[in-house]
């Protein structure tokens, strides 16, 4: 998530104080991604600082407005220009948790499969009460940030079905891979097992 | 009292080695104005609970009560008569009468049943409207979209004093926003107090469901249990 060109693409609307940003910043994404202040104002600095933002004189009440200068112009332009590579993002920690399980001797793969597509369908159960819900005065920018979280969770319900799928034809042709084996008893059995 | 439920539920087609398990002690209960989703890969049983709780196949073994009456109890005419009475169906081919108007189509099973044509007709034109399609009313399937057509086959399903709904892939043959308008529909007679009964492999659809009942050859092995609270999901993200 990229909160220095969030807090960019909200100036294009007009000089903004830190408060006002953090406040537009929840209000356009329904409060998916919750800002502090502190990292409002600390991403403030830092923008200025390369530029791309400029103080503008204070409002009635003291507060320090900022502006997008001509170089943040561009650099927001080339961010909404480029998109998004797969490096951008974290690492999913659920595909690399069943790659791990179904490499990991002793576990119940399925077992993990269906306690995590129960989560996942609860999860799609709530965003789709969400959706649900009228009289939402967020707007589009909301639902379309709702509309992604659905549908990577239908993506994910897809992509467990299929592990599931996966893991019982490679078990039906004895397709796992054998356990890397580090006792003897251990050893012992998979040599009984192999006689 | 539950609108559908299902105790100890066996239903074995074939005798010794051929015998087939489609369902094992299968025990699911629908409360009215609920909606559950049933989701499983093909052959895991979906169907033939759809049949038996629709009185149109009878169980090995166990009990399938409709709003409270034991199915099993009951001879192949009174059987007819709960399903026309108590049981609205939804299918993924919408079944409708391609001669018959929307309000035709939605009145025929009133009319099968004995009730007389003018009241039917109020009737149908009643859960049109519920449906949204009161304009719509006497035109023919042909000259609806596919959207209008399925929603005139919901407003048969749901016509007169039905207390359960079976779908079974009701929005297979839909685009997703004209799925989820669907799907909204049926939540919105849940709300009425009709308990639904939904069998889908669509995540997205199943998603609309108050619980979502997973089944593996035959039997429920898990689900989601009563909604938790909205609030705890935001935070999560």
């Amino acid at each position: 998530m990229s909160i220095p060109h969030g807090l960019l693409a909200l100036l294009r609307h007009g000089p903004m104080y830190g408060y006002q940003l953090r406040a537009e910043f929840e209000h356009a994404t329904g409060s998916t991604w919750p800002l502090n202040i502190g990292q409002v104002y600390s991403t403030l600095t830092r923008l200025e600082r390369d530029g791309l933002i400029e103080p503008q004189a204070t409002d009635d009440e003291g507060r320090q407005r900022y502006a997008l200068t001509a170089a943040g112009v561009s650099t927001l332009g080339e961010w909404f220009a480029k998109p998004v590579t797969h490096a951008d993002r974290p690492r999913d920690e659920l595909a690399i948790k069943l790659a791990l399980a179904s490499t990991t001797p002793g576990l119940d793969v399925q077992a993990i499969v269906q306690t995590q597509r129960v989560a996942t369908m609860r999860r799609l159960q709530d965003l789709t009460r969400l959706k649900q819900e009228p009289g939402d005065d967020a707007g589009l920018a909301w639902s379309l940030v709702l509309d992604h979280l659905r549908f990577s969770a239908e993506a994910e319900l897809r992509w467990l079905d299929h592990c599931e799928g996966a893991l019982l034809k490679a078990a039906a042709s004895g397709r796992t891979r054998p356990p890397v084996v580090e006792d003897d008893a251990a050893l012992e059995s998979t040599e009984e097992r192999a006689r | 009292m539950n609108a559908l439920d299902l105790l100890h539920v066996d239903r074995i087609h074939g005798h010794g080695n051929a015998a087939v398990h489609a369902l094992r002690g299968l025990t699911i209960h629908v409360a009215a104005g609920e909606l559950v989703a049933v989701m499983g890969p093909s052959g895991s049983g979906k169907s033939t609970l759809l049949n038996l709780a629709g009185g149109l196949d009878r169980a090995t073994a166990g009990s399938v009560k409709v709003d409270g009456v034991e199915l099993g109890d009951l001879s192949p005419k009174e059987l007819a008569r709960l399903r026309r009475h108590k049981v609205g169906y939804v299918f993924q081919d919408l079944n409708l009468i391609p001669s018959l108007t929307a309000a035709e189509n939605v009145s025929l099973p009133l009319e099968l049943d004995g009730v007389r044509r003018r009241p039917a007709r109020a009737s149908a034109e009643a859960a049109l409207a519920e449906v949204g399609l009161a304009e719509l009313a006497d035109r023919l399937p042909a000259d609806m979209s596919g959207g209008q057509q399925q929603r005139v086959a919901i407003a048969r399903a749901v016509v007169g004093e039905r207390s359960l709904i079976l779908a079974d892939e009701p929005t297979g043959a839909l685009d997703s926003e004209t799925g989820e308008q669907v799907m909204r529909l049926l939540r919105d007679r849940c709300a009425a107090g009709v308990a639904t009964l939904l069998v889908t492999h669509d995540a997205a659809h199943a998603a609309w469901a108050d619980r979502i009942v997973f089944l593996r050859d035959g039997a429920a092995v898990d689900d989601t249990g009563a909604r938790p609270a909205a609030e705890s999901l935001l935070t999560g993200a």
